[in-house]
């Protein structure tokens, strides 16, 4: 099998498992939502419920598709697709796994290794609000508008203390190469031991990049009535709420990668390379991705949202001087050492 | 200016900076998280309904129910206290002599031929219930009047109200 056929078919496995994982996620979120307050959730749509994200993606295919009439029809359009383009680019550098060998070639369980590979994440990531902009101006409407102007201002806010938490991190790993910093941290060497600080930045920032709860501003009900999809209706609905679990999952899986060793285990990076120890590799990175995304809805489900200026206050007065001096401090750890 | 004062209660609020450990939020967020994850594993509150009910009180006042007697004759008579005494005026009735033939179908010379309650009306007082001198009128208490979209179901005549032959036989 040539390399191409190879990439070919994992690029398609994992973009369709970021669609099935996100597509559970919804399904999860109701349900973690519900046993949180003290209810049992969906359990009607087959056995306890587990086709009910199908039904709602049928619901939503069938609802009426509404374009406001003094809107940029053309950039209305455009929004949604965007936005979930963006989402689903991200899981290109992330690998899900050391190697797979047949017939005696062994291929990288990883779409791409970029040697920038950090900076194209962040790249992207930062690309996405422009989905979220797109659909809030096009709309023609105050409060789509404003929920839009409130995500890009907080995920540019929060950029800036993510880059800061992460510049630490390159410093102790010296790469940018998402596979090599998987692969500095095999056994307990996870970076979330040598970075804590970093790593509690780095999380409080990817729930703001992610504009889940408490940051849920963009798309905050009560002021703003639906946030910046407001007026989108049917699947470009669909497209907006999906994309941001498919966002979640991408998030898991990079704080998965960067401070909790990726696919690495104990016990399973000491095994020989072998179909089992691709397997088990599998396990423990989807094991640690699934861990992150409940811990999304356990802290949305706890936590209320903050107010806008709280936002701001923590994530330009607290967070990146506190990035700032996780740097320092992990320059001065790495001059002593 | 002297402040007048309602009750010896008062409590004047200490407004304390907030210390570092309750500035960092935190073991607030934690200790929240430690709270909400404990109802994860708790019972859960739901009572699943179609398949399950929730039993209802000895003295709950559902809907009306016209009573035969131990020949399965109707004990209504007719004679209308019950109407007098609802206060939300649900209740209906033209009262008819009972002809030889009928002899068993009614208790009394006089029957309620036509015996209405507006389920929309009524409110579930049970007044009808203490008024009749007849013990006919009794609101159960493991049925209630049910939905639905038109106005005229809710009006309920002797084919609804009275209890069924089969019951008051055995």
């Amino acid at each position: 099998m040539s390399i191409v056929v190879f990439k070919i078919i994992y690029i398609s496995v994992i973009f369709g498992l970021s669609l099935f994982i996100a597509m559970y996620s919804t399904y999860a979120e109701r349900k973690v939502a519900a046993f949180l307050q003290d209810r049992i959730g969906p359990n009607r749509a087959g056995p306890f419920g587990l086709l009910q994200p199908l039904a709602d993606g049928l619901k939503l295919f069938f609802k009426e598709e509404f374009i406001p009439a003094k809107s940029d029809k053309m950039l209305f359009l455009m929004g949604p697709g965007f936005f979930m383009i963006t989402a689903l680019m991200t899981s290109a550098v992330i690998p899900f796994g050391s190697e797979i060998t047949m017939d005696g070639v062994s291929y990288s369980l990883q779409g791409t290794d970029l040697n920038v590979g950090l900076l194209y994440i962040f790249g992207v990531v930062s690309l996405g609000v422009y989905g979220i902009l797109i659909g809030g101006w096009a709309s023609n409407n105050k409060f789509s508008l404003l929920g839009a102007i409130r995500a890009a201002s907080q995920n540019i806010s929060y950029e800036l203390a993510m880059g800061l938490s992460i510049i630490a991190l390159v410093m102790l790993s010296s790469s940018l190469s998402i596979k090599t910093i998987v692969d500095q941290q095999s056994g307990w060497h996870w970076n979330v031991f040598y970075q804590p600080l970093g790593f509690i930045i780095f999380l409080i920032c990817a729930f703001a990049e992610t504009n889940r709860a408490p940051f849920d501003l963009p798309e905050c009900e009560t002021e703003l009535v639906g946030g910046f999809h407001t007026e989108f209706s049917s699947m470009k609905l669909g497209f907006y709420l999906f994309a941001e679990y498919i966002n979640m999952f991408i998030s898991s899986a990079i704080l998965a990668t960067l401070y909790f060793g990726g696919y690495h285990f104990p016990f399973v990076s000491d095994m020989d390379s072998s179909w089992l120890r691709t397997l088990l590799e599998a396990v423990v990175i989807f094991g640690k991705i699934f861990f992150f995304i409940f811990l999304f809805m356990w802290i949305r489900w706890t936590l209320p949202r903050f107010r806008f200026d709280q936002l701001m206050n923590l994530g330009w007065k607290v967070l990146i001087p506190l990035a700032v001096v996780n740097i320092l401090l992990t320059g001065l750890f790495i001059l002593l050492k | 200016m002297s402040v007048i004062k309602l009750t010896n209660r008062i409590k004047v609020m200490e407004r304390k900076p907030m210390t570092f450990m309750e500035r960092l939020y935190f073991p607030a967020i934690l200790k929240g998280m430690s709270i909400t994850i404990s109802h994860f594993f708790t019972k859960k509150a739901t009572i699943q309904y179609p398949e399950q009910k929730r039993p209802m009180s000895d003295v709950f006042r559902g809907l009306h129910i016209l009573k035969r007697d131990d020949k399965g004759a109707e004990r209504c008579t007719a004679c209308g206290l019950c109407a007098l005494a609802c206060p939300a005026e649900a209740i209906t009735m033209t009262a008819a002599e009972r002809t030889p033939e009928n002899k068993h179908l009614y208790r009394e010379e006089k029957y309620a031929a036509v015996y209405e309650i507006n389920m929309l009306r009524c409110i579930f007082c049970g007044l009808c219930e203490e008024a009749c001198p007849k013990e006919a009128i009794f609101l159960q208490n493991d049925k209630m009047a049910p939905a639905s979209y038109e106005r005229e179901d809710f009006i309920f005549g002797k084919d609804r109200l009275v209890e069924p032959f089969l019951n008051s036989k055995s």
